[in-house]
């Protein structure tokens, strides 16, 4: 695999947002990820793929150390964001996790207004100076995740009285508030309809602009419509990590073609 | 959307320094934290406090102190006769006994040569139960060959003398109470010295009868824990059938509609409903409607079924639901009907559940008060019933409401027993308990 | 005879039944169970069911009955002038039963037979001794019409008596062998075993209801007797209570309602802060180990009965609070007061909140967690701003519970809050609740027919309203909060 990176980083037109470096994590006793290494490029997608169990879910969240919630759960090795380690015990996740911004499989709205579901990351991290401010970023931040027009006459009714596809979308709107630098997306679309997910594709798409987005699916289209690089993990290993065209076409690892034309997964 | 910048993009500084406010947000958090610590030590402290009061308060009630002294059963007053007939002798009354023990304390006290100044009479007699008479009388109508003897007896001291040795009466106080002298602790002393005046372990505490307001050193809850113990059977023998009958046809029979909704909505109001109301309910119906007699086991023990169905019918339906339905699925495969399923293979299964919540549905009834007052269990009862099923129907006392009955008595003496009794009242509600999370640990499957 | 050896009989003919039924079954099936609709122990327990349950129900519903119509047909023999000057019907009912004992009694022990006692008039002094020797003292002189009524109850019981024994016996052996006719190979006995079974859980099941309904009766039907002797107005509006012994009393319910109110808010006050930060520190923040001691150690406070809150109170609470700041603060001179019964009633009801709320907490979905999480929002402002908000139905569900129960609690209001019905802000003064008056005025010596009485009924329905509001209230707000989430 060590030659596989090499050709990767000629690949990369972008600087690098995250580099991880010898990665593991250990559930217990559970072996869970194996020596991983992986640069994110800024202003990219890139995906995650590989069967269900092969630990991709679980890298994702160490990139804003959402591990840290799991007592059980222990990370080694080094993960840097623009070269600092956000491993390090002196940095706060909490800061961190204002600069890596996450989304999940299942929407999960709070309890609470749509307006409020979006000021909530800019109140608590304090990013706006007033009430307008506040306005401001939660217009533009329910703009950027495609949900203005369809909410802007209720922000004050519950969100959880959205549809399926726009409480996704909404949980975008939310992570997109405090200006993050990284988007991490945990199979965002698989409790979603197909028009939804067409819907929020496209939106990952456009918040490429501005994020460096990280997107775990296990749909291998979806990987190869909405993403630039696409990693490939199993068993805790990453297997190959690459253009997401040559990744698809042109495989390097046995397994990787195995899996992309259906034989394992 | 090619906007990149929001409208006030804060700055990002190194995330290995802690901005100001994160570290006053995380200040924050420490104090939450804090502040959930400190009521978790408010509750225990409560818990701890509440204990420990009872506890140091009673622990003392186990403990009687008692005058053995060598009398002499006087034949010329006990027996006048002489034939030493059980039924002439029951004339005699504790006044006649009395008069005797009086007596031999006042020799013991000469023959060991106490003498304090300003002792009178009235003094030594008072340190004696009023109690000790009826004591000695029993012994010797229950053994008339004793009369003329002179016998070895202990008999119980004067509640404030009892007081004194366990510290509640000082000569301080005794110089303000009318009941007791400083000469007579002083006596008290000098007997102790001389080994008369002993305290021992305090038997009729727990077995014998309640006593009169003056004599809280002769009181005990016999009476009131056999009372107890007949209406926890009539819980037991009422409920658990009963109850395990309704829970079954809730859980597993019932149709879903507005009649069966009514009945869980009652079930779960009922749980709720304050005790007392059962308390009217009881004196209402089973009282004043039915006629069956106040302050009886039975008449209790109807009231707390009453009120422990609604709180045995909620766990043991969860127990039932808990019962995976691939175990009610298997015995219907096997063309078992529906009746066989459950009693064969669910009711089993769920047993263990049943069983722990109802020991502490009957623990909770064990300890419950207010209802009881109402039916008239408050009623000063000397006498132990008869065995059931007769006794069912005598008067009897009740653990939980002799405690309240003896708060309510002006003796200090009684503030000591309510606390013993108490300690008692817990030791049954432990051991219940106890019971329960063994049967629960031992038995109870985790599906 | 005696019911527990009628019990007996139902019971042998039931047994014989259960036997008979087998062997009827198994005959008729040539000897080879195969043949039988049903396993061949059925037969024999419908058989059993047949003979037994009908005769036990109606000697049930007999012996719960017969007193009640006897009295009511020997109480009419009782003439008003029998009634003494400041005795009641009921004290007069009593005597009757008393002397009815007493000649029985006579008559078992062979003192006088039962021809002669028929003979015996009120004025004999034959009767006093015979009396006396059966243990009955006679009280004041003893009116013929009351001796009449004696000999009538006495006569009633045992024709009564006698009835039951025949008429049990005979449902028991009618009900044994119209089953057995019944029993024949193709005889579904399960099936009719089990409808027999379902119906004794239907029945069960309806004892709930019929609490319920007894409750609602007796409530409704004293608190109308009330009304009559004592206007609703004045009860609802007067603002003093001041029941007296010779009639006049104010009965007005506001300074007992105020006490309740005040000694449940103080409760609620100290124990929904403490409990709700207990929950969420055990719930969220606690290590295992720490949650493993301290859970059952709280709840360890639920399962203490409230008879030991209540001694808790008087001897050690109430002399603290009194000696060390109403003394001091000079508020108020009495160990027993609103806050000394509000402070336990606190503790009281800490596991109460504290473990609904933790139920109600942990059933916040994980993914709102971390949702607030992953946008760096602190433990504690996931809990008051997303946690406590989507919970708050549920906690408002729990608070309603715990003031339900605060409304309702008795013995540490008895033993803690005093007696003295006041309408005060001074929280070091004793007052009073409508549980306490409802426990001194049924405890109480005045005669039961009498508004000082009967107020208690009112009292108790004011409370049973109270409760049922606050507890439908809680059900309804719980349930819905539970579906949100499910």
């Amino acid at each position: 695999m060590e030659d596989m990176r090499l050709a990767d980083r000629t690949a990369s037109a972008r600087e690098n947002k995250i580099t991880a470096r010898g990665v593991q994590v250990y559930y217990g006793t559970n072996h869970a990820i194996k020596d991983v290494d992986v640069d994110i490029a800024d202003r990219t997608v890139t995906a995650f793929i590989g069967p269900s169990g092969c630990g991709k879910s679980t890298f994702l969240r160490c990139l804003n150390r959402m591990n840290d919630t799991i007592p059980i759960c222990r990370v080694e090795g080094r993960i840097e964001i623009d070269g600092e380690d956000i491993y390090d015990k002196r940095v706060d996740p909490v800061q961190l996790r204002a600069r890596v911004g996450m989304v999940f499989q299942k929407p999960n709205p709070f309890p609470k207004s749509i307006y409020d579901n979006v000021a909530y990351g800019p109140r608590i991290h304090g990013l706006t100076r007033n009430r307008a401010e506040l306005d401001e970023v939660v217009e533009k931040s329910l703009r950027r995740a495609a949900l203005w027009n369809e909410v802007k006459d209720r922000l004050t009714s519950p969100g959880t009285g959205l549809s399926g596809g726009q409480q996704q979308r909404l949980c975008i709107a939310r992570a997109v508030a405090t200006s993050p630098e990284v988007l991490l997306m945990d199979e965002p679309c698989s409790a979603l309809d197909p028009i939804a997910t067409a819907q929020v594709e496209e939106l990952i798409d456009e918040l490429r602009e501005n994020f460096s987005v990280v997107i775990v699916t296990h749909s291998m289209q979806q990987a190869a419509r909405v993403s630039q690089r696409t990693a490939f993990f199993h068993l805790g290993n990453l297997v190959e990590f690459g253009e997401t065209g040559q990744i698809f076409t042109n495989p390097r690892d046995p397994r990787t073609e195995a899996y992309i034309t259906g034989r394992i997964g | 959307m090619t906007d990149a910048s929001l409208p006030t993009t804060p700055h990002r500084g190194s995330l290995i320094e802690v901005d100001a406010r994160t570290r006053r947000r995380n200040a924050a958090e420490k104090r939450f934290r804090l502040y959930g610590l400190v009521a978790l030590g408010i509750g225990l402290a409560a818990l701890v406090i509440l204990l420990t009061s009872v506890l140091s308060n009673g622990v003392s009630a186990f403990r009687q102190t008692s005058l053995v002294l060598e009398m002499n059963l006087d034949a010329a007053v006990l027996d006048k006769k002489g034939n030493r007939d059980p039924e002439e002798m029951k004339k005699v009354t504790t006044i006649g006994y009395g008069k005797l023990i009086d007596k031999a304390l006042k020799e013991a006290v000469a023959a060991k040569g106490i003498a304090i100044e300003g002792l009178t009479d009235k003094d030594v007699a008072n340190m004696i139960s009023k109690e000790a008479a009826a004591q000695v009388r029993e012994r010797v109508l229950s053994n008339p060959d004793l009369v003329g003897e002179t016998v070895t007896v202990k008999v119980l001291a004067n509640g404030r003398i009892d007081g004194y040795l366990k510290g509640r009466v000082t000569m301080q106080s005794a110089e303000r109470d009318s009941n007791v002298t400083p000469n007579q602790l002083r006596l008290a002393d000098a007997l102790m010295a001389e080994g008369l005046l002993v305290k021992a372990f305090n038997w009729d505490f727990i077995t014998g009868p309640d006593a009169s307001e003056l004599r809280p050193e002769a009181s005990g809850l016999g009476v009131a824990i056999l009372g107890s113990a007949y209406m926890m059977i009539i819980v037991l023998i009422l409920s658990l059938p009963i109850g395990v009958a309704a829970s079954i046809y809730l859980e597993e029979f019932a149709p879903k509609n507005r009649w069966t909704d009514l009945i869980e909505v009652n079930i779960s109001n009922l749980a709720a409903v304050p005790s007392i109301v059962f308390g009217i309910l009881g004196l209402a119906i089973f009282i004043n409607f039915a006629g069956l007699p106040q302050s009886a086991p039975i008449v209790g023990g109807l009231v707390l079924t009453l009120m422990t169905l609604p709180r045995i019918i909620i766990p043991t339906r969860a127990a039932l639901g808990a019962v995976p339905p691939s175990i009610r699925e298997a015995a219907l495969g096997v063309g078992a009907s529906k009746m066989q399923t459950i009693f064969h293979h669910v009711l089993p299964l769920a047993m263990p559940g049943i069983l722990t919540g109802m020991i502490i549905g009957l623990a909770q009834a064990l300890g419950e008060t207010a209802p009881l007052l109402l039916i008239g269990m408050v009623a000063f009862v000397r006498d132990f019933p008869a065995a059931p099923p007769e006794g069912f129907f005598d008067p009897a006392a009740a653990l939980p409401v002799q405690v309240y009955n003896w708060t309510q008595r002006a003796d200090p003496g009684f503030a000591e027993r309510a606390s013993g009794a108490i300690i008692v009242l817990l030791v049954f509600l432990l051991v219940m308990n106890a019971v329960a999370i063994l049967l629960r640990n031992r038995f109870e499957r985790r599906w | 005879m005696n019911i527990a050896v009628l019990v007996l009989i139902v019971l042998a003919i039931s047994a014989a039944g259960y036997v008979l039924g087998r062997h009827r079954a198994l005959s008729g099936a040539q000897g080879d169970r195969r043949n039988l609709h049903s396993l061949i122990g059925y037969y024999g327990q419908t058989v059993f069911l047949f003979a037994s349950v009908p005769a036990l129900f109606l000697l049930a519903v007999w012996l719960f009955l017969q007193p009640m119509l006897i009295e009511a047909r020997v109480g009419a023999m009782i003439q008003p002038s029998d009634i003494p000057e400041g005795g009641s019907a009921t004290l007069v009912m009593s005597d009757v039963r008393r002397l009815a004992e007493g000649l029985d009694a006579a008559i078992a022990s062979g003192a006088v037979t039962e021809e002669a006692l028929a003979g015996l008039q009120a004025g004999d002094a034959e009767l006093g001794s015979l009396l006396s020797d059966a243990g009955v003292a006679l009280g004041a002189e003893l009116r013929p019409n009351v001796l009449e009524a004696a000999k009538a109850y006495r006569s009633d019981s045992h024709g009564a008596r006698l009835a039951l024994t025949a008429a049990v016996i005979a449902v028991s052996l009618v009900g044994a062998l119209l089953s057995l006719l019944r029993v024949s190979p193709e005889y579904r006995a399960r099936n009719v075993f089990e409808r027999f079974v379902l119906a004794a859980l239907i029945a069960s099941s309806l004892v709930a209801v019929l609490t319920t309904a007894g409750i609602i009766a007796s409530l409704l039907f004293e608190s109308i007797h009330f009304f009559q002797l004592y206007p609703a107005k004045d009860f609802f509006l007067s603002l003093t209570w001041n029941p007296q012994f010779r009639g006049g009393s104010d009965l007005g319910i506001w300074p007992l309602l105020w006490g309740t109110l005040y000694v449940s808010f103080v409760a609620l006050i100290f124990a929904v802060p403490v409990g709700l930060l207990i929950a969420i520190y055990l719930s969220e923040y606690a290590s295992k180990r720490l949650r493993t001691f301290a859970k059952p150690a709280i709840e360890i406070l639920a399962g203490i009965p409230t008879i030991v809150y209540g001694l808790f109170a008087l001897i050690t609470v109430g002399p603290l609070l009194r000696d060390y700041f109403a003394q001091p603060l000079g508020l108020g001179t009495s160990s027993a007061s609103v806050m000394t019964a509000g402070l336990v009633m606190g503790i009281m009801l800490i596991p109460f909140v504290s473990s609904l709320s933790d139920d109600i907490i942990n059933a916040v979905p994980q993914s709102l967690r971390d949702g607030s999480f992953a946008i760096g929002a602190t433990q504690s402002e996931t809990v008051r701003q997303v946690i406590l908000p989507a919970a708050l139905p549920g906690i408002v569900g729990a608070i309603l519970l715990a003031a339900s129960r605060a409304i309702g609690e008795t013995m540490i209001v008895v033993m803690g809050a005093g007696a003295a019905a006041k309408l005060d802000l001074n929280p070091f003064q004793a007052m009073t609740t409508i549980t306490v008056k409802i426990v001194s005025q049924l405890t109480g010596d005045t005669e039961f027919a009498s508004p000082e009485t009967l107020v208690a009924f009112a009292l108790g329905m004011m409370l049973f309203l109270f409760t049922l509001v606050l507890n439908v209230l809680a059900l309804v707000v719980v349930r819905k909060y539970r579906e949100q989430y499910e």
